[in-house]
């Protein structure tokens, strides 16, 4: 197992073999992403309570979840950095964090409009809003931490300390709707015995789930492999590669 | 060599870092003077009404106090890790968590308990009623150790960085969220009338959280600003 793990562990190795897979996670989460988009927009009976309003749900709770589920990539991979001293971990927590801030701007953005018709108002100070939002701050200072310093290792040691201490937030996210009782709606999907949430409207939403996740693995490949790029462009791989 | 005892190495750096702030009061009293300005920024900002000052109340004292214990925690151990101290202190063979922790404590008592004794006058300047000031004090108690801690690691994080300050409370602030509901919540509830007894209890729970994990996080952190 160590054996691969040096070998996927170094930087040539690696760029190629996520040069291999990029597309292996890039069509299947087109493919994907359309259908959800065509059955969630089109083939899904509208909500009787929110009409067709509802529909904004196929993009703004799976933005919601990869926001969380990135932050815990980011901290395992920081932490495998740290622990283990591996260089590429570092890298791909540094290649996920602008991908992880996106999707929580995104759930926020998509969040903020589906609160338009439905509240009233463009914002609402609700738990998960509230700590969606407090996410994409914890985002910002780690990039923040990550770009204030000059000496590449230390920025990648510094901030996975920054992100071990930030993903006990995570779980606070996901508890929050409970400590705070507000208007948004309790989460309907993560309670799988009985969901709240007709099926012919689910069905769509797991699809689109699945397909933001494999576009964020699509993501990661190349941005990690950019990664690799900037911090081995001295590397005499690179020119016998090249 | 016979190496000292934990407990006695980190009574000397508690006793080291309280002599050093004694020699240096104002310093020591500046994020006092701070807390004072920005709670009376708010009546200025809104309304000179008590009653309606008062619905405000609880949460001006927790983010003033929120606020003002940043301001210290930038030099927190700055001077150590510039004049060697800090190398020191990793080579020495103690657990380094002991130190820092020791070090925050003392910065604890120096601005957090100040802000806590202060802290039910300034509220009822603002409309605080007598009957939450109990509350207010062990929210106060278990919130600026809590964040004593907590910028205790933003601030290791941040030792080797320029302007850090800015930094540090873009790190510190999401992190010390949680600890302005709870204590704010339970301040208010305390207000109302009710039992603030459930806030109270998140808050040492996550004051106990902070005070397990928090010295390991520092001294990596720590370790990472002064090896490399």
């Amino acid at each position: 197992m160590w054996i691969w793990v040096h070998k996927f562990g170094s930087p040539p190795h690696a760029y190629r073999l996520l040069g291999k897979l990029a597309p292996w996670f890039g069509w299947p989460a087109l493919g994907l992403i359309l259908l959800a988009t065509w059955w969630g927009l089109v083939k899904a009976p509208a909500d009787y309570q929110q009409g067709d309003a509802f529909r904004i749900l196929y993009v703004h709770a799976p933005s919601a979840w990869m926001s969380m589920f990135t932050y815990v990539v980011m901290a395992v991979a920081a932490g495998i950095g740290l622990v283990w001293r591996i260089k590429l971990a570092h890298a791909a927590a540094a290649a996920a964090a602008p991908i992880g801030a996106s999707f929580t701007f995104l759930a926020l953005a998509t969040g903020s409009i589906w609160g338009k018709p439905m509240w009233g108002t463009w914002w609402v100070w609700d738990a998960r809003l509230t700590s969606e939002l407090i996410l994409l701050f914890l985002y910002l200072g780690y990039m923040a931490l990550r770009s204030s310093f000059d000496d590449p290792q230390r920025a990648d040691r510094a901030s996975a300390v920054l992100a071990i201490v930030g993903v006990i937030n995570v779980p606070i996210i996901h508890y929050s709707v409970k400590w705070w009782s507000t208007l948004h709606q309790a989460a309907s999907v993560t309670k799988l015995a009985k969901p709240s949430i007709a099926l012919p409207m689910l069905i769509p939403l797991f699809i689109m789930i699945a397909g933001f996740q494999l576009y964020f693995g699509w993501l990661i490949c190349r941005r990690l492999r950019g990664e690799i790029l900037r911090r081995e462009r001295n590397a005499s791989w690179l020119n016998e590669a090249s | 060599m016979r190496r000292a005892a934990v407990s006695s190495a980190a009574r000397l750096v508690f006793r080291r870092d309280l002599t050093l702030a004694w020699r240096r009061w104002d310093e020591v009293a500046q994020p006092l003077i701070f807390y004072v300005v920005v709670t009376t920024l708010f009546p200025l900002a809104t309304t000179p009404d008590l009653s309606e000052l008062s619905k405000i109340a609880s949460g001006v004292v927790w983010v003033a106090a929120l606020l003002s214990s940043l301001l210290a925690l930038e030099s927190l151990f700055r001077s150590d890790v510039e004049d060697g101290t800090m190398e020191q202190w990793v080579l020495s063979g103690q657990p380094l968590g002991w130190l820092l922790l020791a070090k925050v404590v003392c910065h604890w008592v120096l601005t957090g308990l100040p802000l806590v004794v202060i802290a039910p006058i300034v509220g009822t300047a603002l409309g605080l009623p007598f009957a939450a000031w109990g509350t207010l004090i062990v929210s106060l108690l278990l919130g600026t150790a809590t964040l004593s801690i907590l910028g205790g690691i933003g601030a290791a994080l941040t030792v080797g960085v320029r302007r850090g300050s800015v930094l540090l409370s873009l790190l510190v602030l999401p992190l010390a969220m949680p600890l302005l509901i709870f204590g704010s919540r339970a301040v208010m509830m305390a207000m109302d009338g009710d039992s603030p007894a459930g806030p109270l209890q998140l808050l040492a729970a996550i004051f106990f959280l902070v005070l397990s994990l928090g010295p390991l996080a520092m001294s990596a952190a720590i370790r990472i600003s002064v090896e490399s």
